[in-house]
């Protein structure tokens, strides 16, 4: 794992949720915003270290409820307990196939969100639900799926453009070279 | 070894969260503007960004059309000028009939212009955020308006930007007045988590009696919004709880969808 693709991971959790806030034409299209932290940290769960993990829950958790009328730290949790399963799950994970990216993306984009409002409840907050919040859950749920394998894509390219990327081996062998002399001893 | 790791992450990030939660009040709001000052510059690039269609557009738009909309701005001052001057006769009336009385003569709204720079990410919260803070005296609890109605009340104060609660968020609750012959009065409650246009007036009454497209006000009870702000007008009534008390569902005067600019009333 490459210090490159934390850092861009972890820029991506800093637009992503800037996105979220100054751009609301989806909210306004769908009656809710897609949240595309939870398919970031499927990705970092699946590609990165548990460090990067612990990174991105923290900081995108912090970023988002900054700009939010939550708690300061409810989303953290939420988003470190779905990345922290994929994480240990991730051996049994086909990560490169994009369906089984887009199902792990929904389940972490219908979690992380179930999970925050129950922590809202539980911290004597009260958040505004009605039957309308399933719709916006089916939104989430079905954004953040589509968001993944998207986002898999989008890091691969970046990563390929500007990792380091190392020197085929070339078939060429010295010491198999036929010596063409005229001196053959 | 690499179990050992992943305990460690677990037990950090619970530290964490456990050191927030555990953080004074106070601690944790200023945290929370601090980490959100950091999407400033990204805002202010936004802002310019969107703002660079509306410059394009008024260099290229032709004199002529300039000049009509000039002429049309002159004559709709002049009409604005003659009603200023005649609520100026009004209010001295109504200053000198208080004086009269003896009733404590009413102070004129001061407001500020404020533009809405972002919104509330999470869906479960109708919060707003612009750009005037305590720099500009700002303070908690403010009134937030547009010529519509009212929008809001500010919640959070950062020194360069506020977060604004809307109406018909959880945390946004305000007494209201039915402008009927009865004066009905009820307690503006949540809305909808898909529709923020429409909101509960509860509390009313149970014999009251409301009927579609009677206008609700601002009743000045509560001490954050003064009386007379437009709310909105009510769509329809039902009784609840085997008929104690009486609910309404109110279409909002304001556009909290479409919020640019908004006003904040000082008292």
């Amino acid at each position: 794992m490459n210090p490159l693709n934390s850092i861009l991971i972890l820029a991506g959790a800093f637009l992503t949720v800037f996105g979220e806030a100054a751009f609301p034409a989806l909210r306004q299209l769908l009656g809710a915003q897609v949240d595309l932290l939870p398919a970031l940290m499927v990705f970092a769960a699946l590609n990165a270290d548990i460090v990067t993990v612990v990174l991105l829950a923290v900081l995108g958790g912090l970023c988002f409820d900054a700009l939010s009328a939550n708690p300061f730290g409810i989303t953290i949790l939420p988003l470190f307990a779905v990345g922290f399963v994929i994480f240990l799950q991730r051996e049994l994970i086909l990560r490169e196939s994009p369906f089984a990216q887009f199902i792990i993306g929904a389940i972490a984009s219908a979690v992380t969100p179930a999970l925050t409002v129950l922590f809202l409840l539980t911290a004597g907050k009260e958040p505004l639900l009605g039957w309308g919040s399933l719709w916006q859950w089916l939104v989430m749920t079905a954004g953040g799926a589509t968001a993944t394998p998207i986002i898999f894509a989008l890091f691969d390219w970046c990563n390929h453009a500007l990792g380091y990327q190392p020197r085929t081996e070339t078939s060429f062998r010295p010491d198999r070279e036929i010596r063409r002399d005229r001196k053959l001893k | 070894m690499s179990r050992k790791k992943h305990y460690l992450a677990l037990g950090a990030v619970t530290l964490v969260v456990l050191l927030l939660f555990s953080l004074p009040p106070s601690v944790t709001i200023r945290l929370k503007l601090t980490v959100g000052s950091l999407f400033l510059p990204l805002f202010g690039l936004n802002s310019a960004v969107q703002k660079l269609p509306v410059t394009a557009a008024d260099a290229v738009l032709p004199r002529r059309e300039l000049l009509q909309q000039l002429e049309n701005l002159r004559r709709e001052n002049q009409q604005l000028k003659v009603q200023a001057l005649q609520a100026a006769t009004t209010v001295h009336e109504n200053d000198q009939l208080r004086e009269l009385f003896g009733w404590q003569k009413q102070t004129p709204w001061q407001l500020k212009l404020a533009n809405v720079v972002m919104r509330d990410p999470a869906n479960w919260w109708h919060t707003v955020q612009i750009d005037l803070g305590s720099r500009d005296g700002l303070y908690e609890n403010l009134p937030v308006l547009t010529a519509d109605g009212l929008v809001g009340r500010v919640s959070v104060v950062g020194l360069t930007r506020s977060q604004v609660v809307l109406i018909g968020d959880p945390d946004c609750k305000a007494s209201a007045l039915v402008e009927n012959p009865a004066h009905d009065m009820g307690v503006i409650s949540v809305s909808g988590p898909l529709d923020n246009s429409l909101i509960e007036l509860t509390y009313l009454a149970g014999n009251a009696d409301l009927k579609p497209g009677e206008s609700i006000i601002t009743s000045g009870l509560g001490g954050i919004f003064p009386k007379g702000i437009p709310i909105g007008q009510v769509v329809d009534a039902r009784q609840v709880e085997f008929g104690l008390y009486t609910e309404a569902r109110v279409k909002l005067s304001a556009n909290l969808g479409a919020l640019e600019q908004v006003w904040v009333l000082f008292p």
